[in-house]
């Protein structure tokens, strides 16, 4: 008989389970030696909880009623969660507080599109201490995280949230025009935000040209030396607050594997300054994101900075597998050569 | 993901950069604008059969433009060329849209049968069209911002059939000349979006291969006709 489940989810095996248990422990107890305690919450919360978090509402999370007519929703997030219990059960502790997590998050999906509706997340939340110590804090972690699992290749973009915010209103675009350039930009549609942008009455030729040449500037620290070019306020002290975060970095050598990215900016509601996404060169999809929320939790009623970051532990999985294969192809050329070398040798100058 | 995929290689971020170029209409042009490039299309105009070339530094991949963002948003290619009505129609699809290549402008239109008003009238008397279309989603998003009511029926095949025979009222489509449009008695009612071809990046290459897109990005900038 065959009996079937909704699509988007699946059954998880014992070989897959072994593996991803193991990945799951080596992130827990790697969370836990940088002092990130564990902490599980429910999977469903109430709807009034997620929003006011995100914000906004209808974020793609599923929503349905209980037995006394409440509106729940499974988790879309872990992030949101947290922040409802740092503010409830620890409003009277002194920060810095260190949270861990790993479990299961729910999203809406597309149909055919080979979307999950169930994805498994991990990662860590530093609650009450600020940019740039922060941020480079949980960075730190994030790059130790990524050495344990074996994806010593993977590459952390580091961009700022309040950017494209601060820039627009330095520029005075606002209503419509504004929220059109900022959708385009988090479609990353360049095409359509040039249309955007020039469809802006009263912007000067500079403004036009900051626009959309900053979407363009990833790479080392040469990034910023080319956003001081543009100049402008918002810019600088965009810039300004990378080069913090970025020298921390340094000292803390992770900063090789930062790429600065000033075109980031994630569909969240919640980011503020320091946004991350994380890239291995295996996969075409991101690994996981995160960034500073610091005025989160103070939506629950307990204002303090905070930052983290999350990993889709499949994607995770998935790009380990591709690492070890790409590893195994080259030994084997490797020793394809040796053995060639050896049988030249064998045979003697030719 | 099932196991016997495991072992298919993966969509990979190595070696040459690899660019879907798009079969059917924007084929043509598009061999022209590589071309202009400095790459060498000889061997892709020759062999109609062969899905797969290199040409300078480059992997060129042929497939439907349809397929292209799907390809893309996988990583199996790290940038795309294919029409803005086909990322229109798939604007799910997680790809940035890097550059107008300006070629293949044609129009997205709602078109009628000619003299004819079954299009108002079923709105009035009915209380909403039936639109024919090759994109079911453009249509939905069109009517819905519109404030109207349409029940979209997809079709594959030819579109201008469906208001000939009584399938639809109307249909939306692609137009470029307005020939095909003409020739079965219909014409243009609503203008919906322009399209031409575009270039798409992989989120991914687009951030870890940034010197070697940036460059084919400006190259094809230039070489634009």
């Amino acid at each position: 008989m065959i009996h079937p489940i909704p699509p988007g989810s699946r059954d998880i095996l014992p070989d897959e389970m072994r593996e991803l248990r193991a990945l799951q422990s080596t992130l827990i107890e790697l969370f836990e030696g940088f002092g990130y305690g564990q902490v599980a919450t429910p999977t469903l919360e109430y709807d009034e909880v997620l929003q006011r978090g995100e914000g906004r509402s209808g974020l793609g999370a599923y929503r349905f009623f209980d037995e006394r007519g409440e509106l729940l929703a499974l988790r879309s997030d872990m992030t949101i969660p947290i922040a409802r219990l740092v503010a409830t059960r620890f409003a009277d502790v002194p920060p810095p507080l260190r949270f861990s997590y790993v479990g299961n998050a729910y999203r809406i999906v597309r149909p055919q599109r080979g979307q999950v509706r169930q994805f498994m997340h991990a990662g860590i939340e530093l609650i009450g201490s600020s940019a740039p110590e922060g941020t480079a804090e949980v960075l730190g972690v994030l790059s130790a995280a990524l050495d344990a699992v074996g994806l010593n290749r993977a590459v952390l973009g580091l961009g700022d949230a309040d950017l494209y915010r601060q820039l627009l209103t330095e520029l005075g675009v606002e209503g419509e025009d504004r929220g059109r350039i900022l959708d385009r930009l988090a479609e990353h549609n360049l095409v359509g935000l040039e249309a955007a942008v020039d469809e802006v009455e009263g912007l000067d030729a500079h403004g036009r040209e900051t626009l959309l040449r900053l979407p363009g500037l990833r790479g080392g620290a040469e990034v910023l030396e080319q956003a001081h070019e543009l100049g402008g306020i918002a810019v600088e002290r965009a810039a300004q607050r990378l080069q913090e975060t970025y020298d921390l970095l340094v000292e803390r050598g992770v900063a090789g594997r930062v790429q600065l990215d000033l075109s980031l900016l994630r569909d969240l509601g919640y980011y503020t300054g320091a946004i991350v996404e994380i890239y291995d060169p295996a996969l075409g999809h991101i690994l996981g994101g995160g960034g500073r929320y610091d005025e989160l939790i103070g939506r629950f009623g307990r204002a303090m900075p905070a930052a983290g970051f999350g990993l889709y532990l499949e994607r995770v999985h998935l790009a380990q597998m591709e690492e070890e294969r790409l590893t195994r192809g080259r030994s084997a050329d490797a020793r394809a050569r040796d053995s060639a070398t050896r049988e030249r040798s064998e045979k003697g100058p030719l | 993901m099932t196991p016997q995929a495991v072992e298919a290689p993966r969509a990979r971020l190595g070696g040459p950069l690899k660019l879907a170029v798009p079969r059917g209409a924007l084929w043509g042009e598009t061999l022209d604008a590589l071309d202009r490039i400095g790459l060498d299309t000889a061997e892709m105009r020759a062999d109609s059969r062969a899905l797969v070339f290199n040409s300078n530094g480059l992997t060129l991949v042929t497939m439907r433009p349809s397929d292209v963002p799907t390809y893309v948003e996988a990583g199996a290619a790290d940038l795309g060329i294919t029409g803005k009505d086909v990322l229109l129609e798939q604007s799910d699809r997680i790809v940035y849209e890097i550059l107008d290549l300006g070629y293949g402008a044609c129009r997205m239109v709602l078109a009628g049968r000619e003299g004819d008003e079954s299009l108002g009238e079923a709105e009035r008397r009915l209380g909403g069209m039936r639109i024919a279309t090759k994109y079911p989603r453009v249509a939905e998003r069109y009517f819905e911002e519109t404030g109207r009511q349409a029940e979209v029926i997809e079709v594959k095949g030819s579109v201008e059939l469906a208001p000939l025979v009584g399938l639809a009222d109307g249909i939306v489509d692609l137009v470029a000349t307005g020939r095909t449009l003409e020739e079965n008695g219909l014409e243009i009612r609503e203008e919906i979006a322009a399209s031409s071809a575009r270039l798409v990046a992989n989120r991914v290459s687009h951030k870890l291969r940034a010197a070697e897109v940036d460059n084919l990005v400006e190259r094809l900038r230039r070489g634009k006709s």
